[in-house]
């Protein structure tokens, strides 16, 4: 493929791709959902009216099956995505402070759940079996443990400045 | 063989098992009515509510509609603890209901209200969790007030189920769990056909047809306007049920005389533009058969039918009959003649049907039937609707003295008053049909009287052979077109009803406990039928004079017949595929739509792709997805910078490509 393709097109074929991969059958509906949200970061309601019309299915059962589960997205999330543990352990760690800390500092509230500059989307997880180093933040695939507010600021910061960094580059 | 007869015993009582599909079907055969939210025999098995729990000795508590009868069960449906437990699942969903129930236009029939009263709930433990809540007023027939829903799934299950349509399901999850539309779109943006049959089996307030009482009231009030009524055959034989009938009962003299008291300055009847239609209808399946051309005749009466089509059948538009239902006939006409003989002005005379379906709201607002944006029929009401005009008005209904019809548009003959059941078209367009092709009247056609949903049968008249299929239910239509799609069958006709079991089975109708009210209803029609002195539409003297008085000309064509659209499933923009700012050479639109899809418009993208990319041309082209250009039966269609190119191959994109890039050099 030429290099002039632009990304949302690469994205659009991908689509295709996956339908074909799973020879359109609706029974293969959350794999397929799986694999688009890795293109897209999340579930545009276009795609999903057009998996609904591939799939031969009402895009109803389509919308079902990705609000069910908390693992699909249905707005496009930040490039940099802030898992809270609010575990039992993390949870007695005061695990609630630092996800204040991060709502004040990125300008997020319950329903807002990613940042105007799409840069941090949080979100919050029940455990991530890491007890031992309570209470734990993960930024996209990047375990922090035994966060504590200030950590957490500094955190932030540090992917701030390297953002902006990559922009004067 | 020998089978040894199985009993159980159900509050000391012994039963025995025959074939009932489940223990609450048992239950109910020996007399005990379990209350229930989520059980309807004719949809799956869901066991959501937990209203039927009973208990059965040495299983413990089970519910009734997912348990199988077997021999030997000894079955307690009344216990100390499954009093408690029902009464606290009432409280808890009652905590989670809006409940405005005094202003609810459900109150009186509706589900939840009647158990808690039949159960003694009389306090409510538990804060209320759900208030008043956004009504969708965005569908001109149905009207969804989430508020109220339970989570039953009824509506769910009849929508995908019955109908294959599929407009509402379950979304999100626990306590966050409600029944929506796709991407909680207004019910009126998505793919919803109308047929209110939802709103049939909701047991509270959460679907209601969108009522039109108001604007009814207003127009008979206003002196200025001149007010006529049209009834629909079905509501002649219910709506004496809210009045104590039984179902079935003929109470056309009594809805007249009603109407008439409250205000109504002519009432007609729609079974003469029935004979209308049939008329047409014949004639335009007696040209077909003759050419055999667009076979098989699809009927065109039912608009939530109709719109099923338009939405998931683009190819077979052409087979659908171009003529207009009865409703639409009648009011095309009666503004026509009436607006002459009143001498009023149009904008004057307002027509109001009544009719036992939310889906003709809808069809009365298509703009195939407004003349200078002045609609054809101007309001329809339910069944249910009128209902609540007569008992608004305090009229007694039983008590009043029977008025008949205004002549001339309500004269019929028994073939136009058959409409109201399935089959019934059918054997009004063969009666006509056996009619004109030997000269008289040749007999009734009692094969689709049955209470089958999908009926078939071979019909000779004359030296013609016909092959004919009636169904009800959109989810049984479906079956029947897939196998004529695919080759595997061949009809001459095919009348399709998307209710089951016809118009007297109509979301606008009276909801029944008695399991035969649909059956009784249906014999009532066919009652009315053997009461009127024609059975054959062509026979009816005041069509007769209508052909020669006012449908002169190209008058029959355009009073009595329409055109269809392609629809989109779901109301939606384009997608930029390929965003191009600046510099751009090419623009290609290419549809992604249902019917495109099977077409290989995913096939055609991807070899097109392919080729821009050798050609180096990705970045001067602006690609963009539509979910369709309402011109599926020419599909794939693709449009290069501007220009539409049908049943588009990847040659004919190439060769246009190519044209248009020599003419920009």
């Amino acid at each position: 493929m030429g290099n002039d393709r632009n990304t949302f097109s690469i994205k659009f074929d991908k689509v295709c791709e996956v339908l074909d991969k799973h020879e359109c059958s609706p029974n293969k509906l959350i794999a397929i959902l799986q694999e688009i949200q890795e293109e897209y970061k999340y579930l545009p309601e276009d795609i999903m009216t057009y998996i609904a019309t591939a799939l031969g299915i009402s895009p109803g059962v389509v919308f079902g099956v990705a609000t069910f589960y908390s693992h699909f997205a249905l707005e496009p999330k930040g490039k940099y995505v802030i898992k809270v543990c609010d575990g039992t352990a993390c949870h007695v760690r005061k695990s609630k402070d630092i996800l204040q800390t991060l709502e004040k500092e990125l300008g997020l509230s319950g329903k807002k759940k990613t940042s105007d500059d799409m840069l941090f989307t949080l979100e919050t997880v029940a455990c991530l079996g890491a007890c031992g180093l309570a209470p734990v933040v993960v930024v996209n695939d990047e375990v922090h443990g035994s966060m504590t507010k200030e950590k957490t600021i500094e955190l932030i910061s540090r992917i701030r400045e390297q953002e902006r960094q990559e922009m004067n580059k | 063989m020998y089978m040894k007869t199985q009993t159980a015993v159900i509050d000391n009582f012994t039963i025995q098992i025959e074939d009932e599909k489940n223990l609450l079907e048992l239950i109910r055969k020996a007399n005990i009515e379990l209350p229930t939210f989520c059980y309807h025999s004719e949809i799956s098995v869901y066991g959501a509510c937990r209203m039927c729990m009973v208990e059965i000795e040495g299983r413990g508590i089970v519910p009734a509609c997912s348990t199988k009868p077997e021999g030997g069960m000894v079955v307690h449906t009344n216990t100390a603890q499954i009093r408690k437990m029902r009464k606290m699942i009432i409280e808890l969903m009652l905590a989670s209901h809006d409940q405005s129930c005094t202003t609810c236009p459900k109150s009186g029939d509706c589900k939840l209200q009647n158990i808690a009263k039949q159960l003694g709930v009389d306090k409510i433990r538990f804060k209320q969790m759900k208030t008043h809540q956004e009504l969708d007023l965005s569908s001109d027939a149905i009207i969804r007030d989430p508020g109220k829903c339970i989570l039953c799934g009824d509506c769910v299950r009849v929508c995908n189920e019955i109908q294959s349509v599929g407009a509402l399901d379950f979304a999100y999850r626990g306590a966050e769990a409600k029944v929506v539309t796709p991407f909680n779109k207004g019910i009126g943006e998505v793919e919803c056909v109308n047929c209110g049959q939802c709103v049939k089996v909701c047991p509270v307030g959460a679907l209601m047809p969108k009522y039109h009482i108001n604007d009814v009231w207003e127009a008979i009030h206003d002196k200025s306007k001149t007010v006529v009524a049209q009834i629909a055959p079905a509501v002649r034989v219910s709506l004496g049920e809210y009045f104590g009938y039984k179902p079935g009962t003929t109470t056309t003299g009594q809805i007249i005389a009603a109407l008439r008291r409250m205000g109504f300055d002519k009432v007609y009847d729609t079974s003469f533009s029935a004979d209308l239609t049939v008329i047409e209808e014949g004639r335009e399946f007696l040209d077909r058969y003759s050419k055999n051309e667009n076979l098989p005749l699809f009927t065109s009466c039912c608009p939530a039918w109709v719109k099923y089509a338009e939405q998931y059948y683009p190819d077979l538009l052409s087979n659908l009959s171009t003529c207009r239902s009865p409703q639409q006939m009648f009011g095309a006409v009666c503004k026509e003649q009436l607006v002459k003989d009143l001498k009023i002005s149009r904008e004057d005379l307002v027509v109001v049907s009544i009719m036992p379906c939310t889906a003709k709201k809808f069809e009365a607002r298509r703009d195939e039937f407004k003349t200078n944006g002045n609609p054809d029929v101007d309001y329809v009401i339910t069944t249910k609707e009128l209902s609540i005009m007569i008992k608004e008005s305090g009229i007694e209904f039983g008590k009043l003295e029977l008025s008949s019809f205004d002549m001339p548009f309500g004269f019929t003959t028994g073939a136009g008053v058959i409409f109201g059941a399935s089959g019934g078209v059918s054997e009004a367009v063969l009666r006509f049909a056996a009619y004109s092709l030997q000269k008289g009247f040749v007999g009734e056609f009692r094969q689709f009287r049955t209470g089958d949903r999908t009926k078939v049968s071979e019909i000779e008249i004359g030296d013609k052979k016909l092959r004919l299929a009636v169904v009800s239910g959109l989810a049984n239509a479906k079956k029947v077109i897939d196998k004529i799609r695919k080759g595997e069958e061949h009809y001459d006709l095919v009348e399709v009803m998307a209710c089951c079991d016809g118009c007297i089975n109509g979301g606008g109708q009276p909801v029944s406990n008695a399991s035969n009210a649909v059956a009784d209803r249906a014999k009532g029609l066919y009652d009315n039928d053997k009461m009127l002195q024609f059975h054959v539409s062509s026979e009816n003297p005041y069509i007769k004079q209508l052909y020669n008085e006012t449908l002169v000309d190209d008058k029959a064509h355009r009073l009595l017949h329409t055109t269809y659209e392609n629809r989109r499933r779901i109301l939606q923009d384009d997608i930029i595929i390929n965003e191009v700012p600046e510099n751009k050479k090419l623009e290609i639109t290419i549809c992604f739509g249902t019917s495109c899809f099977l077409r290989g418009a995913q096939t055609l993208y991807t070899q097109l792709m392919e080729y821009l990319s050798e050609r180096e041309l990705l970045g001067k082209t602006e690609f963009t997805a539509s979910f369709c250009g309402k011109q599926c039966k020419k599909g794939p269609v693709i449009s290069i910078n501007g220009k539409n190119i049908e049943h588009c191959t990847l040659e004919m994109a190439v060769a246009e490509i190519e044209a248009v890039l020599r003419l920009k050099m």
